[in-house]
């Protein structure tokens, strides 16, 4: 039957091929919301045994036996297995339970730090969660969260509130703080199309200044102090602690619960996250739908941001106290990998933000204990990313079938076409053959 | 070239779409292979030019049994393609378009226009083509683009050509040039395999009809046979052609649309000065090739995009400033030309494409919240209701043909309380059994009153739904004519004639098709 013809483009038109690019992004990003839990599970899995070699190659005992591997080989195993045994469960044991400790207290405070650094992860991991199934890439939960850090800590040392009032406040001034960041790009992609990835680069960047220049202003430090930080946020706004004063925990990771929930809710049952969904998917069917993508894409960014800002300020509000230039830390980005990691879905990023910051408190005691370099934990996070993004090669390495059961030889040659175009029968698409005959003809 | 099949088979996973497919193409012989969406045509097709490796089977060509790794063989052995879409560039002359991949070079590898210049000129000049070698592709009408890639395929010394469906973008006119072109290239010895689903195309040209379904072939006809025989092949049983319809009891104007003008993001204008109501109670098809301003009128009655100049009211009320939202919830079902990128969304379950436009209305959605277990009951009726093949309505609607996924979107659209249905293309790409029950459902929603406004590039579909034709050329309304209009006639007027000149144009010279049309009513005469 007749579809447009590849010929009847309109030459004028120059913007096609930023289109198309911008297509392709799309595509790429539905693909990443649709790789399995399985990948996921296996990325990290890989990941580990990439650290493991690393780990060896670092270490000076494994280098010591490796001089003489072909007179002993035993040694260079036995030692490297002793080595990674030891750093793994150190890992292990900083991170969930330390079954080394001498109080139970002792024992289970790993789990507990693991929370706290979860938190701000999985705050700003939903929020940037909520960008990936709405088909944008948000970059900008750095400078969100240093917004939202910013206000709730202001709203935190300035006033005098009654307890809860002005936890709450607090929590709200964050949300706030982020929204803004986050609506500004919002905004201007809605309406003028920029491209949110710059616009939200680059709204980190002015976010680090502005707190630079606040922290030197006395209006907004509060404080004597030379130091480029604020005065601690009041008691009465903290987030107050869970189990006492031997833990770091607080109400944060209640927060955290509660957010994750509400993201749930927001994406799978409300008309709005309904919209989302559908920009994400298809804007062109989303907008012949009726809904109004102009609003929808402002909002996704402005309830990211709002997230990430809550992320920022309960980091700042039941870890920190004191707001210094470092304060979001590497928050932003790692949480794109807990996004990532989570396959976008609330409890994934829930799972996924306890994970790394897990691996971030066990990797504090396995340098400690093992003199394995922090670092390597770096290293772990890059590699599931790595392979997050690139689900071919994780199921190559573990020789899974593709997702859609065809056969690899005949799929590598229709890669590129849609698998909405594949469903008539009538294969190929327009694509694969316009590549199969250029590949033909080169001949 | 003789080109036989044996037993070729290809399976995609656990689907075949081939089955022990055999086929005898003689030299010189125009040989047309039949079947619906889906049967399997182009698969085979592919299998023949190189695309795919046969999992079983073989290829002969003169007896000698070939195996092609990829298109470049197939082409050196002979065998040239002309596929559906165009594999053109826009902004190459006709000449670089055809060297393409084959330059002809001189010393130093300096590519030869001359030469290929001259071998163009010679083909064209061969069959008269009339065809400008220095002419750039995006400036040539869509047949014209065609003949360049038939001489493409004949530069290349094909004695097999393939054609993918090569009428679904032609005019009737420009059809009959078409047939006149693959007679003479049949006198010359080349042999033709022709891949249709239009019945009438296949009586008028072919010398021998192979029509398969589901993957294998189901027999052979001559062009002696009837379209009724040859539909029932295609499908597996009795299906009825034309669709039985009371005539039209038209009440007020639904639609009105009056002095439209729609621009292009580059100002150009694509749709201009357009007039024309709906009435309540009919069907009006706008008839047209494809891209002449139908797309740009639909979407400014849906409101996607903003028209320059006039004006949109339904049963007089003013819809110029009525969001998309507005328009649907005040009665406007709306059936997009391109259904995976307008009509679904590919990752959504069959439940979610279904309340698409509905889901915060009720009783789907209180307006804040959805509720999914009514979303779920409905989309279960409807789509039993209409008939799609399905597992459950929770699987992504990816998962469903292109025909199922049509009937969803039609489901959805006419599950609502409508005053105006605006369909575009409602059946491309849909099974000759899937058309029937489409037609049949809009004419159910005719005679509920709805003003039907369809817009299609097949003639077939127009003639048989119309209750009154506008037919578009070039963002212009040519003319509004009555149903009973002939095929030649709405043909010229596609190309632009005005209705009046069309009238004698056409009394002076039929085409194949239009001669066609006669000796079928002579037939349902005799029947």
């Amino acid at each position: 039957m007749s579809e447009k013809t590849t010929t009847s483009q309109t030459p004028e038109d120059p913007s096609g091929a930023l289109q198309e690019a911008e297509g392709r992004l799309h595509h790429a990003l539905r693909e990443l919301g649709q790789s399995n839990w399985l990948i996921s599970a296996l990325a990290v899995v890989v990941a580990l045994a990439v650290g493991a070699v690393l780990i060896l190659a670092a270490n000076p005992q494994v280098q010591a036996t490796l001089g003489y591997f072909f007179a002993r080989p035993t040694d260079f195993f036995a030692t490297s297995f002793q080595v990674l045994r030891d750093a793994y469960s150190a890992l292990f044991r900083g991170a969930v339970f330390d079954w080394n400790a001498t109080t139970l207290q002792r024992s289970v405070r790993p789990l507990t730090e693991t929370m706290v650094n979860a938190v701000p992860l999985i705050l700003a991991g939903l929020g940037i969660a909520i960008g990936f199934r709405s088909g944008m890439l948000n970059i900008g939960g750095q400078g969100q969260i240093i917004l939202g850090a910013s206000f709730a800590g202001f709203i935190g040392y300035s006033f005098g509130l009654p307890l809860g009032a002005h936890m709450l406040l607090a929590l709200a001034g964050g949300l706030l703080g982020g929204a803004i960041w986050g609506g500004i790009a919002g905004v201007l992609k809605a309406r003028t199309g920029a491209n949110e990835v710059i616009v939200t680069i680059m709204l980190n960047n002015i976010a680090i200044f502005l707190l630079a220049w606040l922290l030197r202003q006395q209006w907004f430090t509060q404080t004597g102090s030379a130091q480029p930080q604020t005065a601690a946020v009041e008691d009465t706004a903290r987030l107050f602690s869970l189990l006492g004063g031997s833990f770091r925990l607080h109400a944060g990771i209640l927060v955290a619960v509660l957010a994750t929930i509400f993201v749930w809710w927001l994406m799978e049952r409300s008309t709005l996250g309904f919209e989302f969904r559908a920009i994400g998917e298809n804007p062109e069917a989303a907008r012949t739908a009726g809904v109004s993508v102009v609003k929808a894409t402002a909002l996704v960014l402005i309830i990211g941001g709002a997230l990430c800002g809550l992320g920022g300020a309960a980091h700042l509000l039941g870890t920190e106290y004191r707001l210094t230039a470092g304060i979001a830390g590497t928050i932003g980005f790692d949480a794109i990998t807990v996004a990532l990691l989570g396959r976008s879905r609330p409890l994934g990023t829930f799972l996924a933000g306890l994970l790394f910051g897990g691996l971030k408190a066990g990797g504090v005691l396995m340098q400690a204990q093992t003199g394995t370099p922090i670092d390597i934990v770096l290293v772990l996070q890059s590699v599931i990313v790595l392979l997050i993004a690139a689900p071919p090669l994780v199921r190559a390495i573990f020789f899974l079938p593709r997702p859609d059961g065809k056969p690899r030889r005949l799929r590598a040659r229709t890669a590129g076409s849609g698998s909405a175009g594949d469903d008539d029968g009538e294969q190929p698409t327009k694509d694969t053959t316009a590549a199969s005959q250029a590949g033909g003809s080169s001949r | 070239m003789k080109l036989e099949l044996r037993g070729v088979t290809k399976r995609f996973g656990t689907f075949t779409a081939n089955d022990a497919i055999d086929l005898t193409v003689e030299p010189g012989e125009i040989h047309a292979l039949l079947g619906e969406n889906g049967a399997g045509k182009s698969t085979l097709m592919n299998t023949i030019y190189g695309l795919y490796q046969p999992d079983e089977g073989q290829i002969l060509l003169d007896g000698r049994p070939v195996s092609f790794h990829g298109p470049g063989d197939a082409v050196a052995a002979g065998i040239g393609m002309v596929h559906q879409h165009f594999m053109l560039v826009p902004v190459f002359t006709v000449t670089e378009s055809v060297m393409l991949g084959y330059e002809p070079t001189k010393r130093a590898g300096l590519i030869d226009f001359q030469t290929a210049r001259r071998r163009v000129q010679e083909i064209s000049a061969r069959f008269g083509f009339d065809v400008d070698p220095d002419a750039y592709i995006e400036d040539l009408p869509v047949g014209a683009q065609q003949r360049v890639e038939i001489i493409k395929a004949l530069s290349r010394d094909a004695e097999v050509l393939i054609l993918d469906e090569p009428t679904a973008v032609l005019t009737p006119q420009e059809t009959d040039e078409l047939i006149s072109i693959m007679r003479q290239l049949k006198e010359s010895g080349t042999s033709i395999v022709f891949i249709t689903h239009k019945l009438r195309e296949v009586r008028a040209i072919a010398d021998t009809i192979t029509v398969i379904r589901r993957g294998k072939v189901v027999g052979q006809a001559t062009p002696e046979s009837t379209e009724t025989e040859l539909a029932s092949m295609m499908v597996g049983r009795e299906v009825s052609l034309t669709s039985e319809k009371t005539p039209a009891e038209p009440g007020e104007d639904a639609l009105q649309v009056e002095n439209l003008t729609v621009l292009d993001a580059a100002g150009k204008v694509m749709l201009d000065d357009v007039s024309l109501s709906v009435r309540h109670g009919e069907i009006l098809a706008v008839a047209g090739v494809d891209g002449n301003g139908q797309t740009e009128l639909a979407e400014a009655i849906l409101g996607t995009r903003e028209p320059a100049a006039g004006r949109i009211t339904l049963d007089g009320e003013d819809w110029s400033d009525l969001s998309v939202k507005q328009r649907l919830n005040s009665g406007l079902g709306f059936v997009p030309e391109d259904r995976s990128t307008d009509g679904v969304v590919a990752g959504f379950s069959i439940t979610e494409n279904f309340v698409l436009d509905m889901y915060d209305q009720p009783p789907y959605s209180n307006g804040t919240a959805m509720k999914p277990a009514v979303m779920r009951a409905a989309a279960e009726e409807q789509t039993s209701r209409f008939d799609v093949r399905l597992g459950t309505v929770d699987d992504p609607i990816s998962t469903l043909s292109g025909g199922n996924q049509q009937k969803v979107v039609l489901a959805r659209e006419l599950s609502r309380d409508l005053k105006l249905l605006v369909a575009s293309q409602p059946t491309r790409g849909l099974d000759v059994g899937s058309i029937e029950f489409v037609h049949r459902t809009i004419i159910e929603e005719r005679d509920k009153g709805t003003g039907c406004m369809i817009i299609s590039t097949e003639l077939d579909e127009v003639l048989n739904l119309a209750d009154r034709i506008a037919v578009m050329y070039r963002g212009r309304i040519v003319g509004i004519v009555e149903a009973g209009t002939s095929r030649d006639v709405l043909g010229l007027m596609m190309a632009g004639v005005p209705a009046a000149e069309a009238e004698v144009q056409a009394a002076q010279h039929h085409t194949v098709l239009g001669e066609a049309d006669e000796a079928a009513e002579g037939e349902s005469d005799l029947a």
